[in-house]
């Protein structure tokens, strides 16, 4: 439960994140995760994965849900620029790790701010 | 809190996104760059999106309502004109913000800043950015922006141009910042009138630079002067001028004096220029041309143009419509510029080809000492000005460029700018381009133009660089007239390297414009322009550069013999790949080539070549062979006479030359290959030329034109695949009407028939968009390879319910 709570936790304040996009710097999805494993007590692994999966899976959403409504056609441009070969799909999982990374460590750093966890 | 791990966490994670927030090399800041909420996909545009805005600002004094089509070209209503370019001004940056900046630093010599001082092996310090300031670039537009702040009228327009674009910078915030932004990452910076003045002088680094003296004094050095003139000789003879052969020309202007000492001072120049230097594309030409009512189905004219450029994406241009209650005008703007560059309006229409005309001259200073501070002229030491050009450099501190400035111009060239000559002398420039002008005033002028007299007061503020403008109006009066602020040369003057002790040979003075070579209506029924020289050499004055043939003699023996044309006729005509030049060849091959002396896979090709219907259409087999026959002959013929043992760069001499001397002589002199003691005949050469292309093009997949080239549009930050596109299905080519070549080209097609309602017809190879994350970006690219085009919508005001009106910006005041 409290792993599932930590996780939308997670995914709340990164949409907000995403939504103030025109104040918030992009590496404040990081604090995001920080905030929800500091709030919610789980063991530091679970903390980590819960803010990994929590930003991967809102990166990867919204990359998707971009793409579609772009009908692809940045993704594939930077899919080789990047070089990526062209192959959008990857561009998108790429996408959600590098943000998972990110949203991980945050939360795992976030985690130590308790004593114990429960 | 658990200390130790927590810190060591937080650590780690500041670490990463430290690092993914930063540029590493070429590589962007990947966690920005990935970010949805503020990296590439921030750039990709809805399929669907609402271009729909209100703006309010200060700056305007009235409403305007600008109308969006389903190309994205803006039609713009304003009440005033600072109104209607401080719209323009928003529109570019809306819609081609990268792009307008990137061009200026370009321009300015600026590319450090956001390239750093190397990228890879190649010095953008040395190779490019002292390169541009020390050929007076930044002079040159303080020089325009003086001259323009004279004009109220043109400094208001470029102040409101500048507001506009500023009014859209502000309220950007990073993650809307064009994608190039990010991948280099660096931030807009505020756009002022000086940027667009840099604009426009890039132009004139783009059309009239002519960097060839250094290589042309090595060749003439190395050939010797009777040689050298038989490798570059003044005049072509298939020549068919602008101007026909036979005019008479009564000029006013005095004519300038040769100075007396030049020939021995020609023989007696140093040797040893060490060159290479990445210059515009010679092919930088177009085509143009009117035919008058007498000639056209209508009984109205016809204007056509295509500038050719280098292509890129974002294209060079952007389509708009202006209105204001003095004007109804559309047509192709610069992004950095107010005001329409090519178009036409309610009453006439106007179109540009490139003169070709050699407006910069090189000459070598003697200084006394290399304290640089004075140098040698007419017999006296003259103090040096300097002049400090300080380029930003990303990462590294500021450098310092103190250069030299001498009655001809900056030193372009010394002891410590030597990235390009090597022989430690010094150079001054002497560039048309440097002295003021009102390019502006020019088009904003054209833009309101009623009839010719508008026309003519208004292309006469053009200085620089010069132009071939093409007019035609409603009342069937068409004319061309060459112009720009032209040195009046002596023959040959600034061909080379000039003595700059010598005052004799400065330019004596400028051609006035009554002068320039033109034509007003003339018997025949219409006037073209493709870069070929304006006038025989019944003209008085020396007109220098480098000028193409073969466009000029089939534009006017088609139009010629034309009756009754349509726009149908003349967008075929426009799009036309027959090759004028392998047709005047075809002889001179054929008679000399030697079948029996052919291998096997060589007369094939021999075959396909006589088959051939001397079309460089895409899939043209012959096209293929007959351009690589010939490259493979020119290069055997040309290259054991004009090599250097030293090495130093010379140029290659035009393939007019060669083919002209071919058949007028088959023991043409440069024939023999001087290093065998053999004499090579005109039969050999060609025949082993052949065999060398079946050679070549054995490897060959596709022998098709288009399967054999690579005909692309690159994005303006070469090495970027994904913004560029390659590999288009498209014939032309150099020498021929549609002048495709590989990375060059028409850059926008354009055809006004000047009816009542006027009809007119264009494409670029781009789109309106500049974003690669938009639908908009390349719409016209594949429309522009097939040859097909776009109807231009001259929307009134009877049309804003149209459907065709699909999306609309209100500015108003606040």
């Amino acid at each position: 439960m409290k792993f599932i709570a930590t996780f939308i936790l997670t995914i709340l304040l990164g949409y907000i994140v995403y939504v103030l996009n025109d104040v918030l710097p992009w590496w404040t999805v990081a604090v995001a995760a920080f905030i929800a494993a500091a709030i919610v007590p789980l063991k530091p692994w679970a903390s980590f994965l819960a803010g990994f999966l929590g930003v991967a899976l809102l990166w990867w959403v919204l990359a998707a849900v971009i793409d579609n409504a772009n009908a692809g056609v940045m993704a594939k441009r930077m899919a080789e620029v990047l070089p990526l070969e062209g192959n959008k799909m990857l561009l998108i999982i790429i996408t959600g790790v590098v943000g998972g990374l990110v949203g991980g460590l945050a939360a795992l750093t976030g985690s130590y701010t308790r004593k114990k966890a429960a | 809190m658990r200390i130790l791990p927590f810190t060591i966490c937080a650590i780690l994670t500041t670490g990463l996104v430290v690092a993914l927030n930063s540029k590493l090399g070429t590589v962007p800041p990947l966690g920005k760059m990935l970010s949805p909420s503020h990296g590439l996909w921030q750039n990709a545009e809805a399929a669907d999106a609402d271009f729909s805005l209100d703006i309010q600002s200060p700056y305007l004094k009235a409403p305007v309502e600008v109308y969006l089509d389903d190309r994205l070209v803006p039609h713009v209503f304003a009440q005033n004109d600072p109104d209607a370019y401080f719209a323009q001004g928003y529109l570019h940056a809306k819609f081609r913000l990268w792009q307008m900046q990137f061009q200026v630093l370009a321009a300015g010599g600026r590319l450090c800043e956001v390239l750093g001082e190397k990228v890879g092996d190649n010095s953008v310090l040395e190779k490019h950015d002292r390169k541009f300031r020390r050929m007076g670039m930044m002079l040159a537009a303080e020089n325009s922006v003086k001259a323009m702040n004279e004009v109220p009228e043109d400094k208001a327009a470029m102040e409101a141009y500048a507001a506009g674009v500023n009014h859209y910078i502000h309220q950007l915030s990073p993650a809307q910042y064009p994608i190039e932004f990010k991948l280099l990452d660096y931030a807009p910076e505020e756009w002022t009138p000086f940027h667009s003045a840099l604009f426009l002088k890039y132009m004139s680094y783009d059309l009239a630079s002519d960097l060839d003296d250094f290589a042309m004094t090595n060749l003439r050095d190395h050939l010797g002067k009777e040689m050298f003139g038989k490798a570059f000789p003044a005049q072509a003879d298939s020549l068919d001028p602008i101007s026909p052969k036979g005019t008479m020309y009564n000029v006013q202007s005095p004519l300038p004096v040769k100075p007396a000492n030049v020939d021995s001072l020609e023989t007696a120049e140093p040797t040893g220029i060490a060159y290479e230097v990445d210059k515009p594309d010679p092919d930088n030409g177009s085509n143009n041309w009117v035919v008058g009512g007498s000639r056209t189905a209508s009984g109205r004219p016809i204007l056509c143009n295509d500038p050719h450029l280098g292509l890129n994406l974002p294209s060079l241009w952007f389509e708009i419509q202006l209105v204001t209650p003095e004007y109804n005008t559309y047509g192709v703007s610069f992004p950095g510029a107010p005001s329409v560059v090519i178009g036409f309006n309610d009453s006439i229409a106007w179109g540009v080809t490139n003169a070709m005309r050699d407006v910069m001259d090189f000459y070598e200073v003697k200084f006394r000492d290399s304290s640089m501070n004075e140098y040698l002229y007419n017999g006296e030491w003259v103090k040096t000005e300097w002049r400090t050009e300080t380029i930003r450099i990303r990462g590294k501190a500021d450098y310092i460029d103190k250069i030299p400035l001498t009655v001809w111009g900056p030193v372009m060239y010394d002891g410590t700018f030597q990235s390009e000559l090597k022989n430690g002398k010094a150079y001054a420039i002497r560039w048309k381009a440097i002295d003021n002008s009102l390019e502006l005033g020019a088009f904003k002028g054209l833009n309101r133009a009623k009839n010719y007299e508008d026309y003519l007061a208004a292309i006469r503020l053009f200085k620089c660089p010069g132009q071939n403008f093409v007019f035609a109006s409603k009342t069937d009066t068409i004319a061309w007239w060459q112009q720009a602020k032209f040195p009046a040369k002596w023959r040959g003057q600034g061909d080379f390297v000039m003595p700059g002790w010598d005052s004799t040979f400065r330019w004596q003075g400028i051609i006035a414009d009554d002068d320039n070579v033109h034509m007003k209506n003339p018997a025949r029924g219409f006037v073209s322009s493709a870069n070929q020289l304006p006038a025989d050499s019944a003209y008085p004055f020396y007109l220098g550069g480098v000028h193409d043939v073969y466009r000029g003699v089939i534009i006017n023996r088609l139009l010629g013999a034309k009756t009754g044309v349509t726009v149908d006729s003349m967008k075929q005509m426009q799009t036309d790949n027959y090759n004028i030049f392998a047709e005047m060849a075809r002889t001179v091959l054929l008679n000399n080539v030697q079948e029996n002396e052919l291998s096997s896979a060589a007369k094939l090709l021999l075959d396909d070549y006589r088959r051939w219907n001397m079309r460089a259409d895409a899939n043209e087999k012959g096209m293929t062979i007959f351009y690589t026959w010939w490259n493979n002959f020119a290069d055997t013929v040309w290259t054991d006479n004009i090599t250097r043992k030293d090495g130093l760069p010379v140029p290659f001499p035009h393939d007019n030359t060669l083919l002209e001397g071919i058949i007028r002589d088959s023991a043409f002199v440069f024939v023999d290959n001087i290093n065998t003691s053999a004499i090579e005949t005109l039969p050999q050469m060609l025949t082993a030329a052949l065999n060398k292309t079946a050679e070549d093009l054995k490897t060959a997949k596709d022998l098709s034109w288009s399967g054999y080239r690579n005909v692309r549009i690159s994005h303006l930050l070469s090495g970027l695949p994904g913004f560029s596109r390659m590999h288009l299905p498209i014939g032309g080519g150099a020498k021929i009407i549609n002048a495709t070549k590989e990375t060059h080209g028409p850059s926008w097609r354009v055809i006004v028939h000047m009816t009542d309602k006027t009809e007119a017809w264009g494409v670029y190879p781009g789109g309106q968009s500049g974003n690669p994350g938009s639908k908009y970006y390349d719409q016209f690219v594949d429309q522009w390879a097939k040859g097909e085009y776009n109807a231009l919508w001259l929307m009134t005001a009877n049309d804003k319910q149209s459907p065709k009106a699909k999306w609309k910006i209100t500015f108003s005041k606040s």
